[in-house]
């Protein structure tokens, strides 16, 4: 497309560049405003300058003040959304290459009750949770983040690999079993790395879901040694409990994503290029 | 891998293979299944059972001695009809309608947005990695985090005043609070749809463009024939999961308009109020009404325009695009782009 | 990969046991709480060990160190401190799960003043005994009332909270103004700084008037200072009054006039605060926490030293304020309530309570910290806090709290919103709804 748009008149050339960076604004102005809020000083936290007068990595070093755990609650966001996305990823691909290769009845079926679960609002499962939970002494444990969020996950991960799965034609399978590849391997080898951008968007979507998850983490933990960054977020308060500490909660979104949108960045060039190569040869 | 795909095994093997592939399909179905279904069923099955239950009871009502009376009374549809009586009701037809209003305007332009994200995106040209990340940021940022910094430019003497050189008063009654709701989750969510479509764009051959190209196609032309047609089935997931997303909405219209606002009352914050009043039985009844009615969406959405995506999953041999009234590319093409792409080594990624 | 036909035998016996399981569970739950016993009022407060305390953030550290204290006294008896989220209805929300599940973890409990009542009756916290807490005698009345239901203690007050109005010295002193006591006052008051040059551009009042906790407060405080009451001493709702209108109708008005801008629809504390020290306000009702940060020289706040702080007016006479504050109460739950008894009595004494105002500057429930003169020292503003405290009206003690301080605050926001409804209708209505929640 890139080269119809070099031998196009002028405007048609320029279009689609003012198109993007109006996107790019879009995405950006609000996160800009984030940024920037992060790095005033407190004392002139509710300027609306465009620019800092002043620059100040205060609010950061109030974040990462010992005694706030943050260190230690990026880790466990980090153990529980990454279980979350291995876990979902798994049983997801499983469930959706079936879904998607074998004839059984009720498929349908099946994939109706899949989406069913992620039709009730989210808040009046809390409090059953809780109670199940607490009924078998999940309270203040990992698990008890993760299997809720790997739940919330499942859905559109199995949905979406099923469609990923179901554009991908059968010969190339039967093709891998004339070769002498099992169903499994077939799947591992020829498949996954076919349908590796559609497993990739699932991943980074199940990542961020999970890492963003609050409902739960707030509801089922209150040590704060296990409690996720986001939990902590919440808990900020600025000297007197009734002023919020704005400019520290800014930098602390800004120190949980922007880690999250380099890693993701990263992940995409290596391992969706590693497994695509592998599917290749 | 290389050494068995180049390797020729003897033909009885494949036989064997083949066979197993197919046999008691049903069952092996039922394994690989098995722990998605556990895990929903636990997680999820559970409380929505156990809510549906508590739909049909009551409790509390204060003793004489001043306490709560304890335990719950089975009161059957009780809790339903008293949602629709008196000024219940016209608090729940208007969060209903809110509901709706939401979903719909969010979901349309989060779509359109989306999908201009997703060619954006997909384009290559230099500084791409840049604008993949700034358009991921939106989605990446918590939204305990969005909220608030959504409340903050939205405050009276905020930057969306001082930037708009306006006096709004954005958290009250009226289309304004309506609108920054609006604003603020088609910014948050657009991304997401975004992404699941650049991927469908990634398992396009480019080879399909060429051959467009070829026969003189114009770009708008490629757009709606080639483009549209297949990443629809990426596109339709993801816009029923945001479909099923918005219709839940609470977080934005609670955290930046606030709770009790007629304007923005959905029948999430509805259902989230009465529990925070310790009301289980009529806030699981809310729940409970929200649930039917996003089950009844998704269902006409799925029969509607879902047909590539749950129609076929059964026999995707037989009956294929039959209905469709677009011109689509032949059943076969999505075996040549796949193919396509494995020759080309793996698309444009 | 070879798929064993026993693992799936095994998967799907797994998943049917596993649902069995818990549709059990969900049938048998429920009812298990009725065994409840009333007995527990006033009894003994038995058990020892280490226990939990729920509490918001400590902000300042302080609570930290109080609790290091009580820690190296009572090796064997150590608290451990679980902060919860910072806002109010979170905070609100995990206890109640909590306590929905019967959990032992939590042992004292940090419960707001309007929470008492509602913990109370679902017998979430248990009745303290009187007569183990000598010290209540020594505390400010007012606070104490927060932590009964029905005449029976619940909880303890160990911070409280009134509101102050914050005025702007140096433009009343141009003016050769004093502080106003009443609202007609207050009203001369700003059309004489408005006529200075330097006055020009100020907004004359703002309280919280946000469609939340504080519209309460501030609804509340206006009938009160009025002479009106929202809940009579007999425990009945009774704001279809002349003296409750006189009050709403003064914030109505106030919002007509432009004495009160137009922003103050969306003030919670913070933007009013943010108001005030950028010298956008001459009035402004606002809680003691104000103060420091108003006077902090760091550029933050234009008004440093130019303000000074009264005790709210009335409309006709002095002010009456709306009660604010925490009380610690001891979960229902948890095994070691003797612990948690000495703890509380342990925060709420008078040592600790200083040590607390000193680092934290939280109003004090202990009476005679108020006339303490180093404390004075340090905060100026603590002689017309105690009358604010002193004189204080607690919010409605009410089980159904919750949809108490909607109705009220449906009825004040639709009146104080442009185009509002009328007054008169709106406490008509009020009085309804309240008589209907509120039936004791």
């Amino acid at each position: 497309m890139a080269q119809i748009a070099a031998e196009a008149p002028w405007y048609r050339r320029w279009l689609p560049l003012v198109g993007v960076g109006l996107i790019v604004l879009y995405c950006l102005v609000p996160f800009y405003w984030m940024v920037v809020s992060a790095f005033r000083r407190p004392s002139d936290q509710f300027d609306n300058s465009i620019i800092p007068k002043r620059w100040s990595i205060e609010n950061f070093t109030d974040v990462f003040q010992p005694g706030t755990g943050f260190g230690r609650a990026l880790l466990n966001s980090l153990i529980v959304a990454g279980t979350v996305t291995i876990l979902t990823l798994i049983v997801g691909m499983v469930a959706a290459y079936t879904l998607a290769r074998l004839d059984f009845k009720f498929k349908n079926l099946v994939l109706a009750i899949i989406i069913t679960t992620s039709m009730f609002p989210g808040i009046s499962l809390v409090i059953p949770l809780k109670k199940l939970f607490s009924d078998i002494e999940w309270i203040n444990t990992y698990q008890a983040m993760i299997v809720p969020s790997l739940s919330f996950a499942l859905p559109l991960a199995v949905w979406n690999l099923t469609a990923f799965f179901r554009q991908m034609p059968r010969e190339l399978e039967q093709a891998a079993m004339v070769d002498g590849c099992t169903p499994a391997q077939a799947f591992r080898k020829v498949i996954i790395p076919l349908a590796a951008p559609g497993v990739f968007t699932t991943a980074i979507i199940t990542f961020i879901a999970a890492w963003n998850e609050f409902l739960i983490a707030v509801s089922m933990v209150n040590r704060k040694d296990i409690s996720t960054a986001n939990v902590l977020i919440a808990s900020f308060t600025g000297t007197s409990g009734r002023d919020q500490p704005f400019g520290s909660q800014m930098a602390a979104g800004v120190v949980v994503t922007i880690p999250l949108v380099i890693a993701v960045l990263i992940f995409q060039r290596r391992i969706v290029a590693g497994l695509t190569a592998g599917g290749v040869k | 891998m290389s050494e068995s795909a180049s390797a020729v095994e003897p033909t009885p093997g494949k036989n064997v293979r083949r066979t197993s592939f197919n046999e008691g399909t049903g069952r092996l179905a039922a394994l690989l299944l098995s722990p998605t279904l556990i895990v929903l069923l636990l997680v999820i099955g559970y409380p929505i059972i156990s809510a549906l239950r508590e739909s049909l009871y009551t409790s509390g009502g204060i003793g004489d001695d001043g306490f709560v009376i304890e335990g719950t009374r089975f009161v059957g549809l009780d809790n339903f009809a008293a949602i629709f009586s008196g000024e219940t009701g016209d608090r729940f037809w208007n969060a209903f309608y809110n509901t709706t209003f939401f979903t719909v305007t969010c979901v349309v332009l989060e779509t359109l947005l989306g999908v201009l994200m997703a060619m954006v995106m997909h384009k290559a040209f230099k500084g791409r990695a840049i604008v993949r990340a700034s358009i991921l940021i939106p989605w990446a940022i918590p939204t305990v985090v969005s909220a608030l910094l959504w409340k903050w430019m939205f405050q009276a003497d905020g930057i969306a005043n001082a930037v708009l050189g306006t006096q709004i008063l954005w958290s009250t009654e009226g289309w304004q609070s309506v609108l920054s709701v609006i604003v603020a989750d088609t910014w948050k969510t657009a991304p997401f749809i975004g992404l699941l479509v650049l991927a469908g764009l990634q398992t396009i051959p480019d080879e399909v463009y060429e051959a467009a190209k070829v026969d003189g196609a114009s770009p708008w032309k490629t757009f709606t024939r080639i483009t549209l047609p297949l990443v629809k089935p990426a596109l339709l997931v993801a816009v029923l999961f945001r479909i099923l997303d918005t219709l839940r909405i609470f977080d934005l219209p609670y955290v930046l308009v606030g709770p009790n606002k007629e304007s923005v009352e959905t029948l999430s914050i509805l259902a989230f109020l009465e529990a925070n009043q310790t009301r289980y039985g009529p806030a699981a009844a809310y729940a409970t009404l929200l649930f039917v009615y996003i089950v009844v969406v998704a269902y006409v959405f799925v029969r509607l325009l879902g047909a590539d995506v749950i129609g076929d999953a059964r026999a995707s041999k037989p009956k294929k695009n039959g209905k469709s009234k677009d011109n689509q590319l032949p059943p076969g093409t999505a075996a040549a782009t796949a193919s396509g792409s494995l020759a080309a080594g793996g698309g444009g990624l | 990969m070879r798929f064993e036909r026993s693992h799936t035998r095994k998967a799907v016996a797994l998943a049917v046991v596993s649902s069995l399981v818990l549709f059990t569970a969900a049938c048998g739950g429920g009812d298990d709480g009725s065994k409840g016993n009333t007995g527990s009022a006033g009894g003994a407060l038995e058990g020892r060990g280490p226990i939990k305390f729920a509490t918001g953030k400590d902000t300042s550290g302080n609570l930290t160190s109080q609790v290091a204290a009580w820690n190296s006294q009572h090796p064997d008896e150590k608290v451990e401190i679980t902060e919860l989220p910072e806002s109010a209805d979170q905070q609100r929300n995990q206890l109640i799960s909590n306590a929905q599940i019967k959990s032992t973890e939590f042992s004292v409990l940090n419960l707001d003043v309007v929470w008492t009542a509602e913990f109370a009756a679902n017998r979430w916290v248990t009745q303290l005994p009187e007569d183990q807490f000598p010290d209540l005698g020594k505390l400010l009345p007012s606070t104490v009332a927060t932590g009964k239901y029905r005449d029976k203690l619940y909880a303890v007050p160990v911070t409280s909270d009134g509101g102050l109005l914050y005025y702007r010295k140096d433009l009343l002193d141009k003016a050769g103004l004093k502080p106003p006591t009443t609202w007609p006052e207050m009203i001369a008051a700003c059309a004489k700084v408005k006529a200075l040059p330097e006055g020009k551009a100020i907004n004359c009042y703002a309280g919280q008037f946000e469609k939340y906790e504080g519209l309460t407060v501030n609804f509340s405080e206006a009938v009160n200072s009025a002479g009106g009451v929202v809940v009579g001493d007999d425990g009945k709702p009774n704001v279809d009054t002349p003296e409750a209108l006189a009050g709403l109708t003064a914030l109505a008005e106030g919002f007509k006039t432009g004495f009160i801008p137009k922003a103050a629809i969306t003030y919670t504390e913070e933007p009013g605060r943010r108001a005030f020290q950028d010298g956008n306000l001459l009035f402004h009702r606002n809680w003691p926490y104000v103060y420091a940060l108003a006077n902090k020289t760091d550029g933050s706040s234009k008004i440093a030293g130019k303000f000074g702080v009264a005790p709210l007016p009335g409309l006709n006479g002095p002010g009456v304020s709306t009660l604010g504050g925490h009380n610690y109460a001891i979960s229902e739950f948890t095994p070691n309530k003797a612990t948690a008894a000495d703890f509380i009595k342990f925060m709420s004494s008078e040592e600790r309570q200083k040590a607390n105002v000193e680092k934290t500057s939280q109003a004090p429930t202990w009476a005679s910290l108020y006339d303490d003169a180093a404390l004075n020292k340090q905060f100026p503003y603590l002689a017309p806090l105690k009358a604010s405290i002193g004189s204080a009206k607690s919010r409605p003690q009410v089980v159904k709290y919750g949809d108490v301080t909607t109705a009220i605050q449906d009825a004040a926001y639709n009146t104080l919103k442009p185009n509002g409804t009328d007054p008169k209708t709106a406490l008509k209505d009020l009085q309804t709804k309240l008589s209907s929640l509120i039936t004791q």
